[in-house]
């Protein structure tokens, strides 16, 4: 399958984000220190960004870099960093009883579903196929813009509200633990 | 030709690469690497010098010719300077940090357009190392990145002040890059197309036609302001606040690496003085007069010029303007900068496909930005207690008088 829709420059570059990608996951999960564990986040997100440009979906890899590399993954530090979570975390107490068995269930549940969709065929990587023949980049954004805004207009808007709704919880559950009454307290004493 | 000058300009997405082809990307790579290198070493000089001009004092003026070789002075002393390494400090990011920092600072050059096109034996090739089809936007990826020297560096130190830099740089970071990216926006709806090659070519005929003008002059003050802000320079300088943090992200390192942290921030204020010219200021157009042979001359002594005027303009900031306090400065990007450049790139929107529409989304950004002031008019008086607007939700910082009530209460 790979071997009639490449050519030996698309299998490297293939292999060497596919490299980057897995080395970044294995690390993210082996690393101890979770500063570390999010550099290897980043090393990841690199070689999926590399895969895209790859498939000539290079907005989407400029997005991806973007987005997840220079804004999530600098989220992610700025928590760890403020909460001063970077040392070794101590594993052994669960916070959520059943989270274990269920993580490992969902592991389950993911690779029978990737497998199964591969087995049945159609599906192939490191080929320029998942974005059809696009020349440039300003078709490429052309095909992404007019696909969200149209076709999956409705999915698009959904995540929008959900994304807001999701903010303004955060804000309101980070601003309810504490009440107006401390300062009160502190002028009369 | 039309392909010819795709593949010279792109070098990453060639398939049937030919020898010529090749050798002009390699060069193009080697001269814009050293061409860089020696603006930076100028401009550290150039800072130096008009900041003592500022400051009524003399400046570097002992090596060379008006002090021009003392950065290569520096350079060679912090060769040879003893490199440390704390014992607190995380190694390997130590030691990765400053590279960090450096790598984007090059890469975002090579889609500055410095030029025209030129022609060499039959070879028509862009004056810009790559002109690849994300365009701008490899800009604000490579900003993104950028910052992960910073908070690295702060981070893996292993001591108190460099780690509170960490975290105002990734907080400053998440704050600007939304105004930096709608703006940007702004521009690409302008152009139609992403490439900073169609960018200063739909800016190429006259004044009236740059950017500058065409968007009304708020998205360049926006992009500057942001910018500046990515960069880390004064007045936006609070991650190496010397007064507050000793030195910030890079007080425990030394010797070469802390020379790259600065090869890095030098090199980042002339790729962007070069992107601001490119986005707003035509890049390399101007007037060409018909003088055979040398024309392709002009547009580049064109592009170093507005270069320099805004490396000239970063160090006038340094020296006016004092530096934000962290609170300012999270207010500026989140509450004036981000709905400012929202509104601006709905507007700009509007108006390209119609008036009626651009009118429409004026006044609709009017009535929106009515409600915004109110709202921050709301939540700057709101106050705790059973009489105030809002019901409490939260703790305010304590008032002035209280607290000083609270520290000096011990004395009395």
């Amino acid at each position: 399958m790979i071997a009639m829709t490449t050519t030996w420059p698309d299998l490297i570059v293939f292999i060497a984000a596919a490299a980057m990608a897995v080395i970044g996951a294995l690390g993210i999960i082996t690393y101890r220190n979770p500063v570390h564990s999010a550099l290897s986040l980043i090393l990841t997100l690199l070689g999926v960004a590399i895969a895209f440009l790859e498939q000539e979906a290079h907005f989407l890899a400029a997005v991806q870099v973007i987005v997840y590399c220079g804004a999530i993954v600098v989220l992610f530090l700025f928590v760890i960093m403020f909460l001063g979570v970077d040392n070794q975390e101590d594993v052994t107490i669960e916070p959520l009883v059943a989270q274990r068995p269920m993580a490992y269930a969902s592991v389950v549940v993911t690779m029978v579903g990737i497998l199964a969709m591969l087995s049945r065929g159609g599906w192939s990587t490191g080929a320029q196929v998942a974005t059809g023949a696009s020349p440039s980049g300003a078709e490429n954004v052309q095909a992404v813009g007019s696909a969200v805004f149209t076709t999956y207009l409705f999915a698009f808007e959904a995540t929008a509200a959900l994304l807001i709704i999701a903010v303004v919880g955060a804000v309101l559950l980070a601003r309810r633990d504490r009440t107006g009454e401390s300062i009160s307290e502190g002028a009369d004493a | 030709m039309s392909n010819l000058i795709l593949a010279a300009g792109d070098p990453l997405y060639v398939f049937g690469v030919n020898l010529a082809v090749f050798i002009i990307a390699a060069l193009k790579v080697l001269v814009a690497f050293g061409a860089l290198m020696g603006c930076v070493t100028l401009m550290i000089w150039f800072e130096r010098k008009v900041i003592s001009d500022m400051q009524s004092r003399i400046g570097p003026n002992r090596w060379g010719p008006f002090g021009l070789l003392q950065t290569l002075a520096d350079g060679i002393k912090l060769f040879f300077k003893e490199d440390l390494i704390p014992a607190q400090a995380d190694r390997f990011t130590f030691k990765l940090a400053p590279y960090l920092a450096l790598i984007p600072a090059l890469i975002t050059f090579s889609i500055v357009p410095v030029g025209g096109t030129v022609t060499v034996a039959h070879h028509t090739f862009l004056l810009q190392v790559a002109d690849p089809p994300i365009g701008i936007l490899l800009l604000l990826a490579m900003s993104g990145l950028s910052v992960y020297g910073v908070i690295l560096a702060g981070w893996s130190s292993g001591s108190k002040y460099p780690l509170i830099s960490s975290v105002r740089a990734s907080a400053q970071m998440i704050s600007y890059e939304a105004a930096l990216g709608m703006t940007v926006v702004t521009v690409v709806l302008a152009t139609g197309s992403l490439s900073t090659h169609d960018i200063v070519t739909s800016q190429a005929h006259g004044v009236w036609h740059w950017n500058l003008i065409r968007l009304g002059i708020v998205p360049f003050v926006l992009f500057l302001i942001s910018i500046t802000a990515e960069l880390n320079r004064p007045p936006f300088d609070v991650v190496e606040a010397e007064s507050e943090l000793v030195g910030g992200f890079h007080t425990e390192y030394s010797s070469i690496r802390f020379a790259l942290f600065f090869l890095a921030e030098f090199m980042n204020t002339i790729t962007m003085s070069a992107v601001m010219v490119t986005l707003f200021f035509g890049g390399p157009a101007g007037y060409v007069p018909n003088i055979p042979h040398i024309q392709w001359v002009f547009p580049i002594l064109w592009f170093l010029g507005k270069t320099t005027l805004f490396c000239f303009a970063y160090v006038w900031f340094r020296a006016a303007l004092p530096r934000f306090r962290y609170d300012q400065l999270m207010d500026l990007g989140w509450k004036r900068l981000i709905p400012l450049s929202l509104a601006w790139m709905l507007l700009v929107a509007g108006f390209i496909i119609s008036p009626a529409w651009g009118f429409a989304l004026a006044a609709l950004s009017l009535v929106a930005s009515t409600f915004l002031t109110r709202a921050f008019d709301i939540g700057l008086n709101r106050e705790a207690g059973p009489d105030s607007v809002l019901p409490t939700v939260g703790e305010r910082p304590l008032p002035p008088y209280i607290l000083r009530k609270l520290t000096d209460g011990d004395d009395q």
